[in-house]
């Protein structure tokens, strides 16, 4: 084409709104007639639930009701469900106890909710809230995940606090080569436990109407269509039909506002009982509690090498701490998102690996930007790291001796690569970051007191989770196609509804540049909506960086029958043969003549028939497609991090960061490297700053922003960023997704650097001062 | 207790009766309506309720609503020109991609307006260190910093 689009970096249409405080957040919406909740949490770990005595609560100022476990137990409210059923090593399926939505009987982490206070001013609600009596028979906290095993059990269902055991791979064929190995290196680490921190805290505002017995759900969430299932059949047993859920401007998620949360369900089910709305916004410190948190592995990992440095086998044993809950994606996590991503971007030909997912009595863990793979990268890419420096090798080149050269690719972790160039995005990121240079910047920073270390990752991450009916066998208890549908206006303006929900990512831009594109049309005249249940007609929503693979996908395919339509009607209008009619740059044209019609012209024609073929073709120009891949995208790159630590404080800078990535196609570079700031510095958060302390009675040590360290501004560099492009083979668009790229690969990267710069083997996450410090002196105590 | 506060938001008097606990911006979002001062914490980190008070960036999240009587504020509804045109600032963090979700945007371009009446040409790491009390979890700062130099350099252009 032309004029294409794409490629091109086109400015966002949703800026203008954000800029000007237009947006439309939930606790931005106010609704007639509003009330406002408080929740009662617990302050205890475990306990045992005595008494909840809210008569004080009742009679104070404003309140309208209170709501205890007991009323929604009696109301017959059900609990939270899982949406991925894992099958464990004995072919059992994993432990499901009950989420409840308010506790019934006993409580199991910190900020769990006891009881709900509704009143007409949200300082009443608080207020009130603080007059709830609850009689708390405390039981001892199982916090500590590699030990939780030979605790007593926090649910009955489960007496040993453990979910599953789970593998995947050959086991004997990698103990085989184990056995044959010439070198053999080994780690063992926790993979941090993470506060996702979206800046806009969770908040949900639900009314009833008993005009037509409609529920209407605002809620912060990334997939309202899921959402809205998840409500009607498990929790609330209503029909879909009449309840509408609106996931308005969302102020970031990162995967925490994927989930099915107890408070969207409370405010849902008490706005038909007082017959008005409800609101609940989370304090921050509420988030801190009752967010699904990400990563909290332990994990020993293995990997063996011949004498060359060949890969033989890696052996990895993780335990996965999902908290006192099941989130609602919690099970497959640290299953399916992250014993199959083992593989990285090597041929490491057999690779075993167990995972025991316990129970605790900490906030529930799910996905969290990158969700399995960060975890994953990080066990290779540490690995392959430290087998270098054991073997006294260049860590690219021992990389390289390793990779993938030939696509598609079946790994021994049931991955299908279907393309990737894994030596060109290496050799691009050596180059950006003037690797060939760096030992004289070394010896530079040296005489600065610093010291200084390079880092490299290599990740490799699967995007798209797909197809429906392969996960539907691993247990997937959720189709993960998507929707779209175009709708063309009788002049010839369009409106794109995709079932992807933004929450940052700038769909309304991206999407509206494919369909401009495809249709030879100024981008002003398509718009793009998202995000309300009554307006699209389905969708899966926005995780696992699946919007534009698997959404725009589903808009290209509805643009093909629009073409397709398009010609048919064009065709009648020409007098022409429809195998004649070609569509270019926005217009239908009679193929090697100059009669020609626009593309307002063909859409008036299907909206006022007057012309028109009524006896072969109905009126109108709306189509819409679902689609639902054939397999994952695997968007991978090469990150090169160089730190300087000083070696009086153990302060660490990140001295350079440069990502080369392999998305395939993009759509518009400057929102790609949008995405890839945002998921490095998210990274870079895990390996530097972000600590998530609960004590040993199950507090939780970090819950503010004065205590837990999201990245500020001077805590992360300015990026060197490039691309390299192997286009996606199994979508039309060419397209991988780019979404948590910078998140998985960041960590290793970082922590390669550091480890280099100190001369150790390994340092805990996150590498704060004094992590770094005491690994100093300890070294240094070593030497004496 | 209540009390009656009055000062000048986005140009126009504003009073009111209000409980004497009503955090300033809990009076901008509840009560004025202007629901484009964000609220992303409770412990003043976060600077997403970063308004102008008497032309100095403040967090309106940390002062109750009659310590600003008399004054004048702006919000992020105030800054654009009466017939919708972005400021320099809002335009330079459009052009230069410095905005993903939205939410901690406000607090950044009202801090980033005080910023660069005393930086007309700021080097990278004076926006960093003047950022210090604004949290963004989406962009990584990278593309902010360079919208608030672009921003700056911008106002200073325009004066």
């Amino acid at each position: 084409m032309e004029h294409s689009l794409i490629g091109k970096r086109i400015q966002r249409k949703e800026d203008y709104r954000f800029l000007t405080g237009a947006g439309q957040y939930t606790d931005d919406v106010e609704l007639p007639k509003q009330t406002f909740a408080a929740f009662v949490r617990s302050p205890h770990a475990h306990a045992r639930l005595k008494s909840v005595n809210v008569e004080k609560a009742k009679k104070a100022p404003g309140v309208l009701a209170v709501y205890t476990g007991q009323d929604l137990a009696d109301a017959k409210v059900g609990g939270l469900p899982c949406g991925w059923l894992i099958t464990d090593v004995k072919g059992q399926p994993m432990k499901e106890p009950p989420y409840p939505v308010l506790a019934q009987g006993k409580v199991r982490h910190v900020g769990e909710r006891v009881a709900v206070v509704i009143a007409e001013t949200l300082e009443q609600a608080r207020d009130a809230a603080e007059r709830v009596e609850v009689d708390y028979e405390v039981l001892p906290a199982v916090v500590d995940a590699a030990t939780a095993g030979r605790k007593p059990g926090i649910h009955e269902i489960a007496p040993d606090n453990t979910c599953y055991v789970w593998a995947l791979g050959d086991k004997a064929a990698v103990d085989a080569a184990f056995s044959k190995a010439s070198h053999v290196t080994t780690l063992e680490f926790v993979n941090n436990r993470l506060v996702p921190n979206a800046i806009e805290p969770r908040s949900a505002n639900a009314a009833y109407s008993r005009a037509d017995d409609g529920y209407t759900l605002y809620v912060a969430n990334q997939n309202p269509h899921v959402e809205r299932l998840l409500m009607t059949a498990f929790v609330l047993g209503l029909p879909e039909s009449k309840v509408r859920v609106v996931a308005p401007d969302v102020g970031g998620g990162f995967g925490s506002k994927i989930y099915l949360y107890p408070e969207d369900h409370a405010v849902t089910w008490a706005a038909k009982k007082l017959n008005r709305p409800v609101k609940w916004t989370a304090e921050r410190s509420e988030s801190f509690l009752s967010d699904a948190h990400g990563r909290d592995h332990v994990t020993r990992a293995e990997l063996a090498l011949d004498k060359d440095g060949k890969f033989l086998a890696m052996r990895v044993k993780t335990t996965a701490n999902l908290g006192a809950y099941l989130s609602t994606f919690a099970s497959c996590i640290p299953t399916i998102l992250y014993a199959t991503l083992l593989a990285g971007q090597y041929t490491t030909p057999a690779i075993y690996c167990e995972v025991t997912a316990v129970f605790t009595n900490t906030a529930p863990v799910d996905a969290y930007r990158g969700a399995g793979r960060p975890e994953a990268t990080y066990v290779v890419e540490r690995l392959v790291e430290t087998a270098a420096r054991e073997m006294k090798m260049d860590p690219a080149e021992l990389r390289r001796k390793n990779f993938i050269r030939q696509f598609p690719y079946q790994t021994p972790v049931a991955l299908l690569y279907d393309t990737g160039d894994y030596e060109a995005t290496l050799k691009a990121a050596q180059d950006l970051a003037d690797v060939s240079n760096y030992e004289k910047r070394r010896a530079e920073s040296l005489k600065r007191g610093k010291l200084r270390g390079l880092g490299y990752a290599c990740y490799i991450e699967a995007c798209g989770i797909a197809p429906s009916n392969i996960a539907g066998a691993l247990g997937a208890r959720a189709g993960l196609f998507e929707a779209g549908e175009i709708r063309v206006h009788p002049t010839g303006t369009v409106t794109v509804f995709t079932g992807s929900h933004a929450h940052g990512q700038g769909h309304e831009t991206t999407f509206a540049q494919v369909v401009a594109d495809r249709l030879g049309l100024p981008i002003e005249k398509v718009e793009v909506v998202h995000g309300d249940t009554s307006k699209i007609l389905f969708g899966m929503g926005t995780y696992g960086s699946r919007s534009i693979a698997v959404g725009g996908t589903a808009i290209v395919k509805a643009l093909d029958k629009v073409i397709a339509k398009g010609r048919k009607i064009a065709a009648h209008l020409l007098e022409a043969g429809e195998q004649d009619i070609e569509y270019e740059n926005g217009t239908f044209k009679v193929a090697g003549t100059d009669r020609q019609k626009s593309f307002a012209e063909v859409a008036f024609a299907a909206y006022v028939p007057h012309n028109y073929p009524l006896d072969k073709l109905e009126p109108g120009l709306n189509e819409n497609a679902f689609y639902d891949p054939t397999n994952f995208t695997f968007p991978a790159g090469s990150y090169v991090c160089e730190v300087e630590v000083d070696k009086e404080t153990g302060a660490t800078q990140i001295a350079s960061f440069v990502a080369v990535d392999d998305f395939g196609k993009i759509i518009n570079p400057m929102i790609v490297e949008g995405q890839v700031h945002g998921g490095l510095a998210q990274g870079i958060g895990q390996a530097l700053t972000e600590c998530t302390r609960y004590d040993s009675d199950g507090q939780l040590l970090t819950g503010s922003f004065s205590d837990y360290a999201i990245p500020r501004a001077t805590d992360v560099p300015s990026f060197g960023l490039d691309t390299r492009e192997t286009p996606c083979t199994h979508n039309p668009l060419g397209v991988k997704g780019c979404g948590e790229a910078g998140a998985i690969g960041a960590p290793a990267a970082v922590m390669n650097a550091i480890t280099d710069a100190l001369g150790v083997k390994d340092l805990a996450m996150p590498a704060t001062s004094h992590t770094v410090w005491k690994k100093l002196q300890e070294k240094n105590h070593a030497r004496v | 207790m209540s009390v009656k506060v009055s000062m000048k938001v986005n140009g126009q008097p504003v009073s009111a009766e209000l409980e004497s606990r009503t955090l300033l911006v809990t009076f901008i979002r509840e009560h004025l309506r202007l629901t484009g001062t964000h609220v992303g914490c409770d412990t003043a980190q976060c600077g997403a309720c970063t308004v102008l008070m008497n032309g100095k960036a403040i967090k309106s999240c940390s002062i109750v609503a009659m310590q600003a009587e008399g004054a004048d504020i702006l919000t992020i509804e105030g800054v654009a020109k009466p017939d919708g045109t972005l400021h320099p600032m809002q335009a330079a963090f459009k052009e230069n991609h410095g905005l993903q979700c939205g939410f901690c945007t406000p607090g950044m371009v009202m801090n980033a307006l005080d910023f660069a009446k005393s930086h007309p040409n700021p080097t990278d790491q004076e926006v960093r260190e003047a950022l210090e009390g604004n949290l963004c979890r989406c962009t990584g700062y990278h593309n902010i910093v360079k919208s608030i130099v672009a921003g700056a350099r911008a106002m200073a252009a325009a004066k």
